[in-house]
């Protein structure tokens, strides 16, 4: 009790900020942890994997103001080096695969990030999009690949060579703890010095110069570890559904981590996590129904009510509410 | 048999009026990109869709009302263009005041739009559109064959282009469209009307983008997706030229095809990639671009 009067009022809302926050993290969590008992954990999975993927997108988009349109690059990269290195090494365990696959995004990332952080705004979205393309050509020629098949019967294999995976209540458990992890990371690059710095190159890029940042260098970071997460995603999808395919290499993936994110809410932690999981579920209704072929008119009619009328999201409008209302 | 590199004259020849030809189309699209980034500072993503739309609007056009390919090339880019400024007053201008980068998203969802509604009235396979009757068979040059066809899409492609650039550097509507580039608000205060100028250019680069796709109607098949594709190479062909000057555009869209073509001879397994290849290159030596003025 005798701390606390020391304290002045602004450190006693921040510190009673992270205490609230800290409580929905642990609500979260534990829900987390039942869902499998109310939902099929294969649909909770692919979830899960894309709103990793939008959370890294996010890191980029939200924080440093970056829009990358070529981010199904580094999600398809990810999935199939895992894919191919555990189906070509029986002997690999899944969590050595997905490794791999990360770090080859972690690679092209820094590929792509040296090269496109020279172009600023709508030319850093072009830029980003032409590599991505790229790639996507290289993934349809290159022989290992399986083309236009892409490649089937990845095997999920034993976790640490112990636990098996193949069944979908482990793997659902192993997917959540590489989602904890990656959203970890993300929560603690926003929320250091060096998120702020972000902020602030977002904010004014001329005077973060002029404060003697190096703001390439943060850029780049920035970057590679949004390309490095996006491929974790990509790996962890690859071995779940045991399958790499082309789609992920296509830019309407790109587009639709933009829109996930946007949805949910650009710049904020936990928005991207709320837009896959309508994206997800919204494919994965529609392609049951009779609407199934006008996913994407239905998606780009979302993209466009987004960008006219609701650009802070869900989870931003909340926060609005929230702030307006409780304050 | 005369021989370049180990590669017959006429393949050789061949291949290269090939790129040429795709060059132009380059250099259409990335000029009416260039048009309309100059006055809205947006990139239309829904560029391609609407060179699709002129493709696809042609074929109809044709089947249902018996409108030939002359009456199209010039009906096709109006009623298009005409969907451009709709769009322009109806959205674009909404989020005008708003980060560049919402423009582009939002376009990204109009294209969306477009190519799913074609995709599930047409199918993705493509239908052919037949070349008119006066620009069928072709011209023997001696050291290669010529379509007449081919030939015509060079010139018009060209004509159009270097009548754009008239326009746009040698008239006064270009000259307040140039003028509104540099500031807006500043021509506005002389009594220029600039949101009706916004939306004729945004018209004007919609139509453009329309025209190329009715040139291209009877040249490749007509698909809801034969837009989408091509829009990122030209993006790649906009990064490579920089959108600082109109004549930029036209000449880096040509060489672009021209080096695509030319790899097709010498190594076509790299034809898809090589113009994103060069992207890099110039990324790396002069990366505001061949023709850009700012960084």
């Amino acid at each position: 009790m005798a701390t606390t009067q020391h304290l002045t009022p602004a450190m006693q809302r921040q510190r009673s900020a992270r205490l609230r926050r800290n409580m929905l993290y642990l609500v979260l969590l534990a829900l987390a942890l039942l869902a499998p008992l109310a939902i099929y954990p294969v649909f909770l999975m692919k979830v899960l994997c894309f709103a990793l993927f939008a959370c890294a997108f996010n890191l980029l988009l939200g924080y440093a103001g970056l829009l990358s349109f070529g981010h199904a690059a580094f999600l398809a990269t990810g999935g199939y080096f895992t894919g191919i290195m555990l189906s070509s090494y029986p002997g690999l365990t899944p969590e050595a695969g997905i490794l791999i696959g990360t770090l080859a995004a972690v690679v092209l990332g820094t590929f792509f990030g040296v090269l496109s952080i020279r172009r600023q705004g709508i030319y850093f979205a072009m830029v980003t999009l032409a590599l991505a393309q790229m790639v996507y050509f290289f993934f349809i020629q290159a022989p290992f690949t399986g083309g236009e098949d892409g490649l089937h019967g990845v095997p999920r294999g034993e976790l640490f060579g112990m636990i098996s995976l193949s069944d979908n209540l482990p793997m659902y458990y192993f997917v959540l703890t590489i989602f904890v992890i990656g959203f970890a990371i993300i929560q603690r690059t926003v929320h250091s010095p060096f998120g702020q710095v972000l902020k602030a190159i977002r904010e004014n890029e001329p005077r973060a110069v002029s404060l003697g940042y190096n703001v390439d260098a943060y850029k780049l970071v920035a970057f590679v570890i949004s390309a490095g997460l996006a491929g974790l995603a990509g790996s962890t999808k690859t071995v779940v559904f045991q399958l790499a395919s082309l789609t992920d290499a296509h830019w309407h993936m790109s587009g639709e981590v933009i829109l996930m994110t946007l949805l949910g809410g650009v710049g904020t932690l936990f928005g991207p996590v709320v837009g896959a999981g309508l994206v997800v579920s919204l494919q994965t209704q529609l392609a049951q129904s009779p609407l199934g072929n006008w996913v994407s008119v239905i998606l780009g009619a979302i993209f466009v009510i987004c960008v006219l009328s609701f650009r802070s999201g869900i989870v931003g409008e909340i926060g609005k509410l929230v702030r307006k209302n409780f304050k | 048999m005369t021989m370049i590199f180990g590669v017959p004259l006429a393949v050789f020849m061949g291949q290269l009026m090939l790129g040429l030809i795709n060059g132009a189309f380059y250099a259409l699209l990335s000029l009416g990109l260039a048009v309309i980034f100059g006055l809205l500072k947006i990139i239309n993503f829904a560029h391609g869709a609407q060179y699709m739309l002129g493709a696809f609007a042609a074929m109809l056009a044709l089947e249902y009302l018996g409108i030939n390919y002359w009456a199209a090339l010039l009906l096709v880019p109006l009623v298009v263009g005409a969907l451009g400024v709709v769009i322009e007053r109806l959205v674009l201008r909404r989020i005008a005041h708003l980060d560049h980068l919402y423009g582009l998203l939002l376009t990204y969802g109009l294209a969306l739009i477009f190519e799913g509604t074609l995709i599930n009235i047409f199918g993705v396979s493509g239908s052919s559109y037949p070349t008119p009757e006066a620009l069928q068979g072709g011209l023997n040059l001696g050291f290669m064959f010529l379509p007449t066809y081919r030939a015509w899409v060079l010139v018009a492609a060209l004509v159009v282009c270097g009548g754009t650039w008239f326009i746009i550097e040698r008239t006064r509507l270009g000259a307040y469209l140039r003028a509104g580039t540099e500031n807006p608000a500043l021509m506005q205060a002389f009594g220029v009307n600039v949101p009706q100028l916004i939306t004729l250019t945004y018209g004007f680069g919609v139509a453009l983008a329309a025209f190329a796709g009715v040139l291209a109607a009877p040249l490749y098949p007509v698909s809801p997706t034969m837009g989408s594709s091509l829009l990122i190479v030209v993006f790649a062909v906009v990064v490579i030229g920089g959108m600082g000057s109109i004549l930029g555009a036209i000449i880096t869209g040509l060489a672009m095809g021209l080096i695509e073509g030319l790899t097709k001879v010498y190594y076509p397994e790299a034809a898809n990639t090589v113009i994103f290849l060069v992207m890099i290159l110039v990324l790396l030596l002069r990366p505001s671009g061949l023709f850009g003025k700012e960084a």
